[in-house]
């Protein structure tokens, strides 16, 4: 016993000593920029120019939270500086993972991050939670050789989703190939795309049309677009790879997701906004932000971490080498590489399109989030991947959707019309 | 019982082709990960492949170990390894040694204890641990995590070592005290080299297990991750031939370790199930 | 005399206050979360679990898998085994290479199978040079659930056969030569003396396997998510989804104590049915 005793005694000591030698070092917690050459290129490239040693370590959004959570409950903190989706940092403010920021706010301001943007750090507070780090949304990528299949009549940069299932069944029958693909694979971001672009599209809303009669009609649509699909989707995580074999042509993804095959190849591709349907076109941004944690071990190192972060030629670093667009006032500049001109095109036809509808990132959901995404993933997989029927899955699945909400009380947020209390399903 | 010339050559014909079929059914599937390793991003689109090593390049795996972080893993990784070993053998080596050598009341307590460690899926209880680690200091450190995984490879030694040591007449022991040697003497001189090997063997697999083991290891680390647990972190959002190269990595050293413990590994088992 | 009475729990203090501590301490906690929900004594995990879109189709997956490999298995590693022990060249090499899947992990058995099944994968390649397929095959798709299967299966061969055929040839030294070739003088052919004699005598051996494997095979999840990722939903995998994807805990603890149970009837019912008499052993 005594051996062990001395064991762990000598193992505490040599923690301690580690954490007291590694003062000077900044931890950075990611959830963004987690796969293995974008996290490399942020730790080679983007943090070269930090003042000081920063360690940039990354985790999924659940992992993220549990890890946020234990430190904070045991006391103890490890983590400077913590970098995620405004929905992923929301639940901080109340389980106290965040210090407010308020002395970068001046410097964010006079860099050009707009006093929208800004406000959303607040995270409902008086304080500023967060600083705007970068901004992203999804848009479709398609193969130039799959734009000779547009139905008569159809713009590729207006498409409606009755349109998108003509091409790809028109591909179907020519070339005998499923060339439409979802990133529907355990790490793809599918949920995404049903929260904001189908559902608002078809319905204009989330959470409270999740059952409603569109919403029926919007899966028997989207069930028979589904026959044209790739099986493969229910594999995939991220689009470039199967873009890159040829294995589908047509592809919705997350921009950082898409661009290293446009990246590869940018003569070989179009870029283009997500179809509509009859409530518009629906389309969600995505900002990721920059906090300090509470008691940080290195609060000055996070506090010039973030700095150096929003320097306009760090932004401009991020949308070359990364994909993701600045949050400050930067020119992008003309030598960028094509792949990463198609891109942007792609964002600017979202964004600029007539019938855009915005829908904002699940917030208020705090752990919750991975259940409300389980719903939409766990409806698609029986409506249209098991046959399941359409009433009877949407109103089970309805009744999980309406306890988060009540667990949580998140009220709605747009596209949903935001009002008091939780939100409800109708 | 032995046929004509003929047909005992046929009889071994057909037995060596069984065990050349054996050794292909292990190793193929390690050749074919180790192309996919050395395809790069390219080779794991092209179709149809070819089964030859031509278009392999060294670049995916030159690109893989250059990612920030996996040699300091493997050392952490070996590392945690190293130190469950360690404390497996400490705590499981006595206590295989009481299970062989003296009946006492809650011996078969004790037993299904360390049985029923083996039932639970035992990532599950990372969570718990994590806010007693952060509490105690644990946490993020090498030697937390071996803890967790000295829980995994416990039982396994304990059970080994009762085995090995029941294996080993007690007579031997008992001849040395009658030289005059202490209890402790007759153990060091008589028992200890007898068991040794056997040891040995327990050790490495408590090795093996703890190289292994990756959700305990990821929940319960920040930067001190084990190589697989950064791999997995790693691994689970990258490209094909990033994963392929990863997976090929995690194979290798299971070779050499193999070939280290194979021929105890039979004696260790052997014992094991008397 | 008291001091020897003492040593035995001198002897397994350590490991007892350990597993106590990081096994029996973590585990009570475990438990009293499947049954908590909302600071109050509740089903509600359970009831959520048992809800769930996955939850049967992940018991009848998980039982499927491991009623199928598990047989597959031991006859595999006694073939493996008997032809082991005839082989007098050799016998080391054999041995090691047959062996080496013993200390690759889950994560790395999975990545191996993917690079073979996949779409443009090793075998499809294969079968495209013997003129069967003209271009990519999918296999691992919703659509081809049976081929699936197979494939998981065959991951599960490759990977986990080896620790029962450790067990097995350990098992095997210990039999007396003498026996057999006494069966061999009285003019018993090869098969009649395997039958009658070696697998009576390695029933102790097949136990130990059997109860290992099983209680590993229903903690599999690492080789069925690499192969299937969400399409062939396995207990264990389930439980790992909710806490680490949906991160709630209660139900992933909820999850895992069902494991648990069915691991112990598992043990259960092979120490029950393959019990052996000491006296008929060696």
């Amino acid at each position: 016993m005594t051996g062990l005793k001395r064991l762990l005694a000598a193992a505490a000591v040599s923690g301690a000593a580690l954490t007291g030698a590694m003062a000077q070092e900044t931890i950075f917690l990611s959830t963004q920029l987690r796969p293995v050459e974008e996290a490399t290129k942020v730790r080679q490239i983007i943090l070269k120019g930090a003042p000081g040693p920063v360690t940039f370590v990354v985790e999924e959004p659940s992992p993220f939270q549990t890890r946020m959570d234990a430190e904070t409950q045991a006391g103890k903190r490890t983590i400077s500086m913590v970098g995620a989706l405004h929905g992923e940092l929301a639940p901080l403010v109340a389980s106290k993972g965040l210090e407010p920021v308020d002395g970068l706010v001046a410097k964010a301001t006079a860099l050009g991050v707009p006093d929208a943007m800004m406000a959303l750090g607040k995270l409902g507070t008086n304080s500023q939670m967060y600083i705007p780090w970068m901004q992203a949304t999804y848009i479709m990528a398609a193969r130039k050789e799959a734009l000779q299949y547009l139905p008569a009549g159809a713009d590729v940069n207006s498409l409606t989703y009755a349109q998108l299932k003509d091409w790809a069944k028109a591909i179907q029958d020519k070339t005998g190939k499923r060339a439409l693909g979802f990133p529907a694979g355990p790490k793809g971001l599918l949920a995404r795309f049903f929260q904001g672009y189908l559902y608002p599209s078809y319905t204009g809303g989330v959470v409270a049309t999740f059952k409603s009669a569109e919403a029926e009609a919007m899966w028997g649509a989207f069930k028979d677009l589904w026959a044209h699909v790739n099986p493969n989707s229910a594999s995939y995580d991220f689009m470039q790879e199967p873009l890159m074999a040829g294995e589908v042509m047509i592809a919705f993804d997350h921009v950082a997701r898409l661009k290293d095959a446009l990246v590869a190849a940018p003569n070989d591709y179009v870029t283009f906004p997500a179809p509509s349907a009859g409530k518009g076109r629906g389309f969600m941004p995505v900002v990721a932000g920059l906090g300090v944690a509470p008691n940080a071990p290195n609060k000055a190192g996070a506090m010039a971490t973030i700095e150096h972060l929003l320097k306009p030629e760090t932004q401009i670093a991020m949308a070359r080498e990364l994909g993701f667009f600045p949050v400050v006032k930067a020119d992008l500049p003309a030598d960028l590489p094509g792949g990463i001109k198609l891109l942007v095109e792609g964002v600017a036809k979202t964004q600029g399109a007539k019938d855009a509808l915005v829908s904002l990132l699940p917030v208020g959901l705090g752990a919750k989030g991975g259940e409300f995404n389980k719903v939409y993933v766990d409806t698609f997989q029986a409506i249209v991947l098991r046959g399941a029927p359409i009433r009877a899955t949407l109103d089970a699945q309805a009744a999980t959707l309406q306890t988060i909400m009540n667990e949580t009380k998140a009220p709605c947020w747009a596209p949903d019309k935001p009002g008091d209390g939780a939100c409800k399903v109708n | 019982m032995t046929g004509a010339p003929v047909s005992r050559r046929l009889r071994g014909l057909v037995f060596w082709s069984g065990i050349a079929m054996l050794c292909v059914w292990v190793l193929a599937p390690i050749y074919l990960i180790a192309l996919g390793a050395f395809g790069g991003r390219a080779g794991v689109f092209r179709w149809p492949k070819s089964l030859m090593p031509w278009d392999t390049t060294l670049a995916a795996m030159q690109a893989f170990l250059a990612v920030d972080g996996v040699w300091a893993a493997a050392l952490n990784g070996a590392l945690v390894a190293g130190l469950t070993m360690l404390f497996s053998l400490l705590l499981g080596a006595p206590a295989g040694y009481a299970l062989a050598r003296y009946a006492f009341a809650g011996q078969s307590a004790f037993r299904m204890l360390v049985v029923l460690t083996r039932a639970f899926p035992l990532a599950i209880l990372a969570l718990p641990l994590t806010v007693t680690f952060i509490r105690v200091g644990l946490y993020d450190t090498a030697v937390g995590v071996a803890l967790v995984h000295t829980a995994l490879a416990l039982p396994f030694a304990a059970l080994v070592s009762s085995s090995l040591f029941m294996g080993i007449p007690r007579e031997l022991e008992e001849a040395a005290w009658v030289f005059g040697c202490t209890g402790f003497q007759a153990f060091r001189k008589i028992v200890l080299p007898l068991a040794l090997p056997g040891l040995a063997a327990a050790a490495i697999f408590a090795f093996v297990i703890s190289w292994n083991e990756v959700f305990a290891a990821s929940v319960l680390t920040v930067r001190n991750k084990t190589l697989t647990a950064y791999l997995l972190t790693v691994l689970a959002e990258s490209p094909l031939h990033f994963r392929f190269a990863g997976g090929f990595l995690l194979i290798l050293p299971s070779v050499v370790f193999m070939f280290a413990v194979r021929k105890y590994l039979f004696a260790m088992w052997g014992v094991a199930n008397r | 005399m008291s001091r020897s009475r003492l040593l035995p729990y001198l002897l397994i203090g350590p490991a007892t206050v350990f597993l106590l501590a990081l096994f029996v301490a973590p585990l009570v906690q475990t438990i009293a979360l499947a049954f908590t929900h909302d600071g109050a004594a509740s089903l509600a995990n359970f009831a959520k679990m048992v809800g769930d879109l996955n939850f049967g189709l992940s018991i009848r997956n998980t039982f499927l898998l491991v009623l199928t490999v598990i047989p597959l298995q031991l006859c595999l590693a006694l073939a493996m085994a008997m032809m082991v022990q005839k082989l007098e060249k050799g016998r080391d090499l054999v041995l090691w290479i047959l062996i080496i899947p013993l200390g690759a992990s889950d994560l790395a058995a999975g990545l191996v199978w993917l690079s073979i099944l996949q779409d443009r994968g090793y075998f499809n390649t294969v079968l495209n040079m013997l003129g069967l397929v003209d271009g990519p095959v999918n296999w691992l798709s919703y659509e081809t659930p049976v081929s699936l299967f197979v494939g998981v299966v065959l991951a599960e061969l490759w990977r986990a056969t080896a620790i029962v055929l450790v067990i097995l040839i350990a098992g095997l030294q210990l039999i007396p030569k003498e026996y057999a070739e006494a069966a061999e003088i009285f003019g018993a052919d090869a098969w009649t003396r395997f039958r009658r004699i070696t697998l009576p005598l390695l029933k102790p051996s097949i136990q130990s396997a059997l109860i290992l494997r099983t209680v590993l095979a229903f903690e599999v999840f690492a080789v069925v998510y690499a192969l299937s990722g969400r399409n062939f939903p396995v207990l264990v995998g389930e439980a790992y989804a909710w806490q680490h994807g949906n991160q709630n805990n209660g139900v992933a603890a909820a999850y895992a104590i069902l494991v648990m149970a069915i691991s112990l009837a598992a043990t259960v019912v092979y120490i029950k049915a393959l019990a052996t008499r000491p006296e008929t052993q060696p």
